[in-house]
């Protein structure tokens, strides 16, 4: 056999070492499958590691610190201006990077998976090629596509390393911080994007197509972070579109339109995001039976299956929703299917959070999405203006609400809005996965002072008599 | 604009009900009082017609679906016919996504368990929708799906926790049905040979569930004697015709309804149901006789009120309406509820001798078996005995030892028996 001509056989093959493909690798190896996992990077971690959740939460936690200090001046401490090393911050970002991609490199030799830096394509439903390195074929049983999903474009641009128009990914390369930054997209990754930037120093100027940030949280959890971003950016612009982009040196020209008036405006860097979509276009999924539905995703079942009968999917590029810890479990579940297990995507509670400060998370049902479909829900609220730890933290412009079932008090979802609600939500999820009443979340003892109170406040509000609060009058 | 259609009240005690199924499709239009929907309560199917004119946005249930009182069932959008089309467009594109997506579930509503007893649900194939919860508020317990699991096919455990309420209440059989009993999972009997497994739900699961309570509640004492029918089929068979006409059927079920209804006059403790939360016996001063009819979809038992108040005539005409309707599932929630006896005729089917069921909460039920041609030793006119052919039917007596004693029963019995024997007996107690 002639090297670079080499074929290898495995039991299942993970294209794709993002956190759906590492999960899905990780669970097939430990489940005693003999599991190949090829990904063009180096080492594992796919985008949400190198270029997405990892290096823009670092980032975070820097932006965090730098308004807290600032923010402490009426608390009676004084910080001076921090000073911005933009090379420091990158070091310090890629050396989070590369201690994570090493811990992923190790948990895949120490479980023995054959990792392979390539990109792969099938051949036929049993084979892939690959497109360098010493093995340019592998034959498998089964196969997990988990290839992930790429940022979308501007309508005639692109993205290009060291472009004035970035995608997320080059913006967390941390090149330089612009003077001018104009974010195009009022999601999540634009703003969480746009608060890093704002508060490394940047003139930030965020345009959303729709006529709030957010659209798909509900508008009440949004508005205090909303009133947030209103002081810090340069201009929100809210129902604005872009009628063109236009490279230049160093520089942008954007056209603009907002309250039906057009105008152009020159920026040093633009973000483009605008959400992404499916990676599959490299895939050869012309040469199998996957198939894909109307917005180009790979369609499966509550088992991760595609239409072919050997090949499963999971994360963004069959999700609905693309995050990170729902693609670890589509991964840890198509690997399950692989080997034999009656396991099947049954998630009641998927949470969501956005890191800006205020945070906002987010589980289960919304209201929005109660409305919208006509479901009797009871909705309680809880301003964190009443809570002594948020007070105390110079925290409280944060809401905690629950979305309840009126009859029992079952809890069918939550969201919050304030400092650390990432970790807040964790409470709500397990109470929707447990099936639990609003009665147990009250039942239940949360420290004082704590900002999970909040939570058991909110409970307590269903019962008719909340602690900190004057309790309605009436039924 | 839209509209929820919820599933409304059908009655006292209904909470739930199965739908049966759905002749309306989503981008429908559908005129006000058009069908939309069947459902199945415990024992009565119910047609539910449109609340309003207008097009069917979305249907929130699937055919086999429990829906809760309140449960949403139907969207309705109440607006021109221009728009049903634009609908319809809408909706086209997602719905073909879904029957395309390989084993995609149907949408039901969401039954509350912790993720490890879905997962254990999944592992022993157990719907969680057929699981009878146990937990807060209809949440479903890991014990309940073994327990489910393991009892598939059987009936008793639902009515369990009632009768262990009961005892505690300070029943004298408190000791008894307090023990549980472990029964071990089923084999697998596909090893045996072919098996089919059939849904165990609506009318059998009700029919299951009310039998084994009242088998596991109430101390049954059966009282078997035969009664000579020969006089009354003759005049049965005389004015047979006259009910047909008037739109009646005149069946032996007729003439025991009256003659219960007149012994249940002179012996009320068989016209009763006992109240153990209150330790009373509540004696009924109505005469609403339950029928136990054989459908294809099983066993229901309209109840044909206030029998002592009507003639032969009238009961005839309403029983054979009552069985009609039974067989065409379209008796009323209320027409099937507030019996206080219950008779059930085997004889139309060639039965015999049997031990029947008391439907609880009554104490007593009267069972018919065939009238057939016997040899019988009568006295005839010279006082001198032969033996006859004569029509001989079983007659059996279920009652409840707790309310009623076997003397009595043997009179009450006695009374039923020698009225269907003497045609004018039962017409002169008749009002």
């Amino acid at each position: 056999m002639v090297m670079g001509d080499m074929e290898m056989k495995v039991d299942l093959a993970v294209i794709g070492a993002g956190p759906g493909g590492y999960a899905a690798a990780f669970r097939a190896a430990d489940l005693g499958l003999d599991v190949a996992l090829v990904d063009p990077r180096k080492r594992p971690g796919g985008v949400c590691l190198h270029e997405g959740c990892i290096p823009s939460k670092t980032c975070l936690s820097l932006a965090e610190l730098i308004e807290d200090a600032g923010r402490a001046k009426k608390m009676g401490v004084h910080f001076g201006q921090p000073r911005i090393d933009i090379d420091g911050i990158r070091a310090w970002k890629n050396s989070v990077i590369d201690t994570m991609a090493s811990g992923l490199a190790g948990l895949c030799r120490g479980r023995g998976i054959q990792w392979i830096t390539a990109s792969a394509r099938f051949v036929d439903a049993s084979t892939l090629q690959l497109d360098s390195g010493e093995v340019r074929r592998i034959r498998f049983k089964r196969s997990i596509i988990a290839s992930g999903s790429t940022p979308i474009p501007f309508p005639g641009t692109s993205f290009s390393s060291g472009g004035c128009i970035m995608s997320s990914g080059e913006a967390l390369a941390l090149r330089d911080i612009p003077g001018r930054l104009l974010v195009v997209g009022g999601g999540y990754v634009g703003l969480e994007l746009g608060f890093v930037y704002s508060a490394l120093g940047s003139d930030v100027h965020l345009v959303e197509v729709e006529n709030r940030l957010l659209p798909a949280v509900d508008a009440d959890l949004v508005a205090p972070l909303q009133h947030r971003l209103e002081a810090m950016f340069a201009r929100i612009d809210l129902g604005a579109k872009i009628l063109g982009l236009e490279e230049r040196q160093e520089s942008v020209a954007v056209s603009l339109e907002c309250d039906g008036r057009q105008h152009d405006e020159q920026f040093d860097r633009v973000l483009v995001a605008m959400g992404r979509k499916a990676a599959i276009s490299e895939l050869g999924l012309e040469n199998t039976g996957v198939e894909t539905d109307g917005r180009g995703r790979i369609m499966v079942d509550d088992r991760q299956r595609t239409t072919e009968e050997n090949i499963l999917a999971a994360g963004d590029v069959c999700g609905d929703i693309m995050l990170a810890h729902t693609a670890m479990r589509q991964g840890r579940v198509a690997a399950e299917v692989v080997a034999g297990q009656s396991s099947s995507y049954d998630v009641r509670a998927v949470p969501a959070v956005v890191y800006t400060d205020p945070q906002i998370a987010w589980c289960g049902l919304t209201e929005a999405r109660a409305r919208e479909q006509n479901m009797a829900v009871k909705i309680v609220k809880y301003p964190w203006k009443y809570s002594g730890r948020a007070r105390s933290m110079g925290a409280e412009d944060g809401l905690t609400k629950l979305v309840t079932d009126p009859a029992s008090g079952r809890i069918l979802g939550a969201g919050i809005c304030g400092r650390d609600a990432e970790g807040l939500i964790t409470e709500a999820v397990l109470a929707i996965e447990m099936g639990a009443l609003a009665e147990d979340l009250a039942l239940s003892l949360h420290p004082h002072p704590t900002l999970s109170e909040t939570m058991g406040e909110s409970a307590e509000i269903f019962l008719g008599s909340p602690t900190h609060l004057l309790p309605k009058k009436g039924p | 604009m839209t509209t929820s259609f919820r599933l409304p009240d059908l009655g006292e005690g209904v909470h739930e009900a199965e739908i049966l199924s759905i002749p309306v499709t989503e981008g429908q239009s559908v005129e006000e009082g058009d069908i939309i929907l069947e459902v199945e309560t415990d024992k009565a199917a119910v047609e539910i017609p449109s609340p309003c004119t207008g097009v069917i946005e979305s249907i929130k249930v699937g055919s086999g679906d429990m829906a809760r009182v309140g449960d949403v069932l139907i969207i309705f959008r109440e607006k021109g016919g221009g728009e049903a089309e634009e609908l319809q467009q809408g909706k086209a594109e997602p719905v073909g996504t879904a029957e395309k997506r390989p084993g995609a579930a149907t949408k039901k509503t969401v039954v509350p368990a912790s993720p490890s007893t879905r997962k254990m649900a999944r592992e022993l194939g157990v719907d969680l929708h057929e699981v009878h919860a146990t937990g807060s508020h209809g949440l479903v317990t890991a014990d309940d799906v073994r327990r489910h699991a393991g009892a598939e096919g059987k009936a008793a455990e639902p009515s369990e926790p009632p009768v262990a309420e009961q005892s505690a209440a300070g029943n004298k059989d408190s000791a008894s049905p307090a023990i549980s009993i472990d029964i071990p999972p089923l084999p697998d009997f596909s090893q045996w040979g072919e098996i089919e497994r059939r849904p165990f739900r609506s009318i059998r699961r009700k029919t299951a569930n009310r039998m084994a309570a009242s088998w596991a509640q109430i101390p049954h004492v059966n009282c078997q004697d035969v009664a000579d029918i020969t006089r009354l089929e003759e005049f049965r068979q005389r004015h047979k015709k006259d009910i047909e006409e008037a739109g009646g059927r005149l069946t032996m079920t007729v003439f025991a309804m009256k003659s219960v209804a007149a012994a249940l006059k002179n012996y009320p403790q068989f016209n009763a149901s006992l109240d153990m939360e209150n330790q009373q016996i509540i004696i009924k001063k109505y005469y609403h006789i339950g029928i136990a009819v054989d459908t294809e979809h099983g066993l229901m038992v309209p109840v044909i009120r206030d029998v002592d108040r009507k003639s032969i005539k009238e009961i005839s005409i309403e029983l054979r309406e009552a069985i009609l309707r039974a067989r065409e599932r379209s008796n009323s929630r209320e027409e099937m509820a507030g019996g206080a006896f219950t008779i059930t005729n085997a004889g139309a089917i060639g039965g015999g001798f049997f031990s029947a069921i008391i439907n609880h909460p009554e104490v007593a039920i009267l069972g018919l078996g065939q009238g057939r041609k016997q040899p019988a030793v009568v006295r005839n006119s010279h006082a001198r005995e032969e033996i006859v052919p004569r029509l001989l039917m079983p007659v059996v007596l279920c009652f409840d030892h707790r309310v009623a004693d076997g003397a009595d029963a043997i009179r009450f019995q006695r009374l039923i028996i020698d009225a269907l024997e003497d045609p004018d007996e039962l017409l002169i107690t008749m009002t």
